[in-house]
């Protein structure tokens, strides 16, 4: 196995095309289910699975080609571009759902109940949070605490990220025992945030009567932690496919791209739910 | 990086061509970024002659007042459509694919930093845009509530019919083309320019698009999240933009708009560049003032992040707001004039020749500083009262993008043909293309600014009569420059099967070699420059800066 000096460019790339067809139809079939189309859901499960296959094939050919040596440093350098700017794509994404909390429980909804709009409108809105709006969308709700489930899930979170950086330390010592256990600690964890997630959804959603349609406060409770929470499963999938290249004996100290990628990843999705805890469940 | 490997070697029956695949899998396949840069230029070049027929189905409606030819909804999806398919269908991937073709030739690259990442891009991109395009045949047709697709008005069932989940996916696939196109661009300049070439060597083009590709980055991701809250309001219940349920239809425009102004400054700062590249070459001068070129771009950048809401002064804002985003918005009259300033002044005492490239590019310098004043006078917020919503602003837009952005997408097109082709372009068709464009884009536009300041509302297929005498004249103008557009595409298949007939030198233009590194290249490019990067860069542009 050698290590090349030079740059490493493909010349011909199958999956890209295949993987855009898989999203487009797997989109097509959602947009077609919501307008009740019935066609819809056909075409959103053969999208998914040609994007699965693109996924499985392409990570595939890259693990190949990372393993036989055919990336250079540089080749490293340009994928750790690639991953830092996509993470950074996606912290404004998150920025604008915590930017529509913040306008809302700031500007808009003290001023539905002030001035004229309360005079005219809707003299009995009491413009608190957390609300479902003047028109008590959703009707009657609890809002969701902070110290139950979701102080738990705090840790858990915390936790993880410590095992995963103690997993790192692992390969950089070239200890794969200390790097496989690492990881299964880290993917179990992320496993269980999300289910506890889904047992927290599923009170408030039985129990607390608080939906995605509870007017503003719900909206922008269920897509904030619901988009961390899809973030958290694709984070642990990622890290699921390290934990199997590790048990193949993938990755060097000296070059393990996808560990560091995969981790940058995780400590994202970290972050964001440190956010999420302050902002969403404290304040 | 010193050097480059394809994957050919790695076989032992490695057969050293270098050339394209045959066929047509070719283009699907490719991973070569001239390749990926014909297919964005290409396809771009496709959609600007789709959107402009919309733009010729809404001149001939204006044509006269009354209902002439198309339903008041249907005239209403033309507005919309045009606006998107020119911004995310042909400028924006024009641009793409000259930055696909040539920040690797300029920066002394083998290709770009993520080749099948870039393959990805151009498919999403086509995939995007074929889901809004499939909008059009759709009970209901195409979206209809302007290319802003501002709520409540959306998301009524009579503006949206079947249109807008798919308008929002679009936007989704759209969005992810454009991130990956910035990211590949920035890991591109930093990670594969030519050891030789240093951050303030690099051609104004390389550094205008490497502040777009942030722009990008940054601003992408929050249009997402505006239409997928469209979404979900719609389908799911959610109250985001629906003040009963506690949320606020305004929220959405200042999402909107926070990525809406960076956006249109992603339509205009690559234009910056090609014209900061053509200029000198014509001039046989360095371009005056390259650092500060450097430092306005990324000051305009900058400030275009704070000056969002003066797109929405009309919406009822607190008065401190309307005036904040008055004097934020002005400020960027400072960069933007240091610009004008510094293209007029490498123009000073040039030895100057007017070829086509020339010409759009000094019609941009002129016209451009026009749509510029128009947006000052806008930008004072009290006055803008009068202008808003009418066709002032659309003037001022067109102002900004046609003779600006479409100028300067038709000026690289004649300065890099006979780079990428080999062959020369026939000039006096060119020229001719050029009289007729910038003539009758003034035709088209200019009455628009009297109409606009007249109190005519923009959006709207018919019009009270005082209107009359400025619409057909603008309309003339515009079947004029519509028209005149075939003469470009005449041009582009003419040159690429062999134009002129005339072999053109490796510069191309009289010592062109001074000022890029593109053209120390043989003409026509081979299929893989700069495998060994070059050692040394042309600095005659940045002579300026020292």
């Amino acid at each position: 196995m050698s290590t090349n000096t030079a740059y490493y460019i493909p010349h011909k790339a199958t999956w890209p095309v295949i993987g855009t067809a898989g999203l487009m139809t797997m989109l097509a079939g959602f947009a077609n289910y919501l307008n009740g189309s019935s066609i819809g859901p056909a075409l959103m499960v053969i999208g998914l699975l040609i994007f699965v296959v693109m996924l499985v094939g392409w990570f595939t050919l890259q693990a190949k080609e990372s393993e036989s040596g055919m990336y250079n440093h540089e080749v490293g350098i340009s994928y750790r571009h690639g991953m830092m700017w996509f993470i950074f794509s996606e912290i404004v994404f998150f920025a604008v759902f915590f930017g529509t909390l913040w306008y809302t429980r700031n500007l808009s909804v003290p001023w539905l109940g002030e001035g004229a709009t309360k005079e005219l409108l809707w003299p009995s809105f009491d413009a608190t949070w957390p609300t479902n709006g003047p028109g008590k969308v959703g009707g009657d709700f609890e809002s969701m605490g902070a110290w139950g489930l979701p102080f738990l899930n705090t840790l858990i979170l915390l936790t993880s990220g410590v095992t995963c950086t103690w997993a790192h330390h692992g390969l950089l010592a070239k200890n794969r025992d200390q790097l496989i256990k690492g990881l299964i600690a880290t993917v179990a964890l992320g496993f269980l945030f999300v289910t506890f997630q889904a047992i927290e959804y599923h009170e408030a959603y039985t129990d607390m009567g608080l939906t995605l349609g509870s007017g503003v406060y719900g909206s922008t409770f269920f897509m904030l932690t619901g988009f961390h929470g899809f973030h958290v499963c694709v984070g642990a999938i990622i890290l699921s496919v390290v934990l199997f290249r590790s048990t193949q004996g993938h990755f060097k100290p000296e070059n393990h791209f996808a560990f560091e990628a995969a981790a940058w990843y995780w400590h994202f999705v970290d972050v964001v739910w440190l956010g999420l805890f302050v902002f969403v469940y404290l304040m | 990086m010193s050097a480059v490997v394809d994957e050919h070697d790695h076989h032992a029956d490695d057969h050293h061509d270098h050339g394209p695949e045959k066929g047509l899998l070719r283009w699907i396949t490719t991973t070569n970024h001239k390749d990926i840069g014909t297919l964005y230029l290409l396809f771009a070049l496709v959609m600007f002659f789709v959107g402009g027929s919309m733009a010729m189905v809404i001149r001939a409606e204006l044509f006269e007042p009354g209902l002439q030819f198309v339903d008041p909804a249907f005239f209403n999806s033309m507005t919309t459509m045009h606006a998107l398919v020119m911004v995310f269908g042909a400028v924006m991937p024009a641009f793409v694919g000259l930055a696909n073709w040539q920040i690797p030739l300029m920066i002394g690259a083998a290709d770009m930093a993520l080749p099948r990442m870039n393959n990805m891009s151009f498919w999403m991109l086509v995939a995007g845009v074929l889901l809004l395009a499939s909008t059009l045949f759709m009970e209901g047709g195409a979206p209809n509530g302007g290319w802003t697709l501002y709520p409540p008005l959306v998301l009524q069932p009579i503006t949206v019919g079947k249109a807008l989940p798919f308008a929002v996916f679009s936007v989704h696939l759209l969005g992810i083309s454009s991130i990956m196109g910035a990211i590949n661009i920035i890991a591109t300049i930093f990670n594969m320019r030519a050891p030789a070439m240093k951050m303030m060597d690099m051609p104004l083009f390389v550094w205008t698009w490497l502040i777009t590709a942030f722009l990008l980055i940054a601003v992408m991701p929050v249009f997402a999240g505006a239409v997928t809250m469209l979404l979900t309001d719609k389908f799911f219940h959610t109250s985001f933009f629906n003040a009963a349920g506690g949320g606020d239809p305004v929220l959405y425009q200042h999402i909107f708009w926070f990525f809406g102004h960076p956006e249109v400054y992603i339509m205009i700062l690559p234009t910056f560049g090609v014209a900061s590249t053509i200029i000198p070459v014509f001039a046989r001068k360095p371009l005056f003032g390259y650092a500060s070129m450097v430092w306005a771009t990324a000051s305009i950048a900058f400030l275009s992040f704070i000056v969002w809401a003066h797109h929405m002064f009309t919406v009822g804002m607190p008065v401190a707001g309307e005036l904040y985003f008055m004097y934020a918005t002005m400020i960027i009259a400072v960069p933007t004039g240091v610009k004008v300033f510094n293209w007029t002044a490498t123009m000073w005492k040039g030895a100057m020749t007017f070829e086509t490239p020339m010409l759009f590019s000094i019609a941009f310098v002129v016209l451009f500083t026009m749509g510029g004043f128009t947006g000052l006078m806008m930008a004072i917020a009290p006055a803008d009262f009068q202008y808003h919503d009418t066709y002032f602003i659309v003037a001022h837009f067109h102002y900004t993008l046609v003779p600006a952005s479409i100028f300067i997408l038709m000026a690289a097109g004649y300065f890099w043909l006979p780079k990428w082709t080999g062959h020369m372009y026939n000039e006096k068709v060119g020229q001719l293309h050029f009289w007729l464009s910038a003539i009758s884009v003034n035709i088209l536009f200019f009455p628009q600014h009297f109409l606009g300041l007249a109190g005519m509302p923009r959006r709207i297929p018919d019009y009270a009569v005082q209107f009359a005498d400025w619409n057909m004249i603008s309309s003339i103008g515009g079947f004029i420059f519509g028209a005149s557009q075939l003469l470009f595409l005449y041009i582009v298949i003419d040159t690429i099967r062999g134009g002129t007939g005339e072999k053109v030198s490796d510069e191309v233009w009289e010592d062109a070699s001074k000022h890029g590194l593109e053209w120390t290249l043989p003409s026509p490019v081979p299929y893989h420059t700069w495998t060994i990067p070059p050692t040394s860069v042309p600095t005659e542009h940045v002579l300026d800066s020292h």
